[in-house]
């Protein structure tokens, strides 16, 4: 009998999925009032008060989806605010690490500032964009940005600084001018290390847009969480939690498939099938 | 046979002497700085002349770390020498070397391009049109037996594969001057062997000059008009060369078991096996 269920690569979905399941009961199980005997709390509502409980929240769920629809609103703005701080997030790191990878002066004189900016922790940024920007789009935005350029930042900048020097010279034997080795070596090389940092810098995005929402702002999930923490609402918060982690997964899987897609150079482990 | 001076460049070809060589190295001394700490000095090659023909296989051994690819690096302009002056054709050589071309010892081949991409990319940096660059690297890619495996990357490649990936790459711009640097040291002898004989067919059919550092004497010998030993470093300098009369074409394993060879390879490793043991005790040294 476990011979034919146990985990393997054509059932690892439906375990994955019994596992979810399972974490569901159980905590359905442990907050439901008056199903088992309290032992931690002094009586039978408190559990379901501090840690929610999963059908109400899967209804809350159901309710900003379906029923009511007003979700909609305030996931596109922290959606939008996530995919504008990673891309001129990304988009300056690149441009950043291409540059003081290829300027050695530039990079002696700015490494202090930069690794004194990097070493900052950066969330405590947030009071002062939202004076500078205003408690719209704008200060998430920019939170999301300081978060996402410095990953993206250092990881072309190691990128093109371990491009191989073979490869290097052979392109510039076979002719190639300064902007073609940028365009052609530099680029591609660096590629690679971008991509490794893209997973981190989808998350940071988001983090940083939905931090700042959560500290001031009137729209967007993190807005809602807010809301809902002010009244003790802890089954809208486990709710809100839930949407931004089903999103988050969202997000990562989008950047696999744009990494399978254009990552296909690269050598992958176990091309070799057993016959 | 056997004309072994150090003095004597360009030895048994005196028709050419008039015409300026493909690459001549004029007292040429190269030495490094170290990074870190600004005394130390190592001087790699020093009084180094070293003439080859347009049209002329020239091959250079030595023991290991005599400088024998720094010397390559100079004559790719990729080194600028310390000392002594490098001339191309007759003009002396500022920069790059626009008229040779390279293959490394070790893997050049950009990952992220297929093979025809490699074999293209000379081209494309240098303008041409795509249909052109097209049509050019397909020729070439068939030319070294890869007709067919345009589209792998060089990770799907075989370590031959992309020798032969490497060397159409560098020939599909006719460069007059080919330099390579032990290409086939990584591949197994009898990929070698393969790659060698289709090396001198391809280069018997253009007559290019080449310069061929390697350190497997058999190989020198083998695809050379002429080899040039270099001593044993620091300061290493050519200290013989011999030409190869040999006729050509040849076959790489078939003359290996002539009289004419197994002379040869004496009388050069005669000269060779002094210095490539004082190579080896400078190495042991350093070790210590």
């Amino acid at each position: 009998m476990w011979q034919k269920i146990k985990p393997r690569a054509a059932n690892l979905l439906a375990w994955q999925l019994g596992l979810l399941v399972f974490l569901f009961l159980f905590w359905d199980a442990m907050t439901r009032p008056g199903f088992i005997p309290p032992f931690m709390f002094d009586n039978d509502r408190q559990a379901a008060f501090f840690f929610g409980e999963p059908i109400a929240i899967l209804q809350r769920v159901w309710a900003w989806f379906v029923t009511d629809a007003d979700i909609y609103r305030h996931l596109a703005v922290t959606l939008a605010e996530t995919a504008m701080a990673f891309a001129i997030g990304a988009g300056t790191g690149l441009a950043g690490g291409l540059w003081l990878a290829l300027a050695p002066t530039a990079s002696a004189l700015l490494e202090p500032y930069i690794k004194a900016l990097n070493s900052m922790p950066r969330i405590v940024l947030a009071p002062i964009f939202s004076v500078w920007f205003g408690l719209g789009m704008g200060s998430k935005v920019a939170l999301g940005v300081t978060l996402v350029f410095f990953v993206v930042f250092f990881n072309v900048y190691q990128g093109v600084k371990e491009v191989s020097p073979v490869i290097l010279a052979n392109a510039r034997m076979l002719g190639a001018n300064q902007r073609q080795l940028l365009r052609h070596i530099y680029l591609p090389s660096a590629t690679s290390w971008v991509f490794s940092s893209l997973h981190t810098s989808v998350g940071l995005a988001f983090v940083g847009a939905v931090v700042g929402e959560y500290l001031g702002s009137s729209q967007g999930v993190g807005y809602l969480i807010l809301q809902a923490e002010g009244t003790f609402d802890i089954n809208t918060v486990m709710a809100g939690i839930l949407v931004l982690t089903a999103f988050a997964l969202v997000l990562d899987g989008l950047v696999g498939r744009i990494e399978r897609r254009l990552m296909k150079w690269q050598p992958k482990a176990g091309e070799v099938e057993k016959l | 046979m056997l004309a072994s001076t150090a003095e004597r460049p360009g030895d048994g070809a005196p028709a050419s002497v008039q015409e300026p060589a493909a690459l001549a190295l004029t007292n040429v001394a190269c030495t490094f700085v170290s990074k870190d700490a600004p005394g130390q000095r190592y001087t790699a090659v020093q009084n180094v002349d070293l003439r080859v023909e347009a049209g002329e296989f020239v091959s250079v051994v030595g023991p290991t770390g005599c400088g024998k690819s720094t010397l390559l690096n100079v004559a790719a302009g990729l080194l600028a020498p310390s000392l002594g002056t490098v001339d191309v054709f007759g003009t002396p050589l500022t920069g790059l070397n626009r008229r040779a071309g390279y293959m490394f010892q070790t893997e050049s081949l950009m990952p992220w391009r297929t093979a025809l991409g490699n074999v293209a990319a000379g081209l494309e940096f240098r303008g041409v049109s795509s249909r052109e660059v097209q049509a050019q690297a397909e020729e070439w890619l068939g030319r070294v037996g890869l007709s067919g495996f345009g589209d792998r990357y060089p990770h799907q490649m075989s370590g031959g594969m992309r020798k032969r990936a490497s060397l159409a790459q560098t020939l599909v711009l006719d460069p007059d001057i080919i330099l390579m640097d032990e290409p086939f040291s990584a591949l197994d002898i009898q990929t070698r062997q393969l790659m060698e004989n289709e090396v001198l067919q391809l280069w018997q059919a253009k007559r290019k000059a080449v310069l061929f550092i390697t350190h497997d004497l058999d190989e020198a010998i083998a695809m050379s008009d002429r080899v040039v030993i270099m001593s044993a470093g620091p300061a290493s300098h050519p200290m013989g060369e011999y030409v190869i009369d040999i006729p050509r074409p040849r076959d790489v394993a078939e003359i290996k078991s002539t009289a004419q060879f197994r002379e040869l390879h004496a009388g050069i490793w005669g000269v060779m096996r002094a210095e490539v043991l004082k190579g080896y005790q400078q190495q042991l040294q350093k070790v210590a």
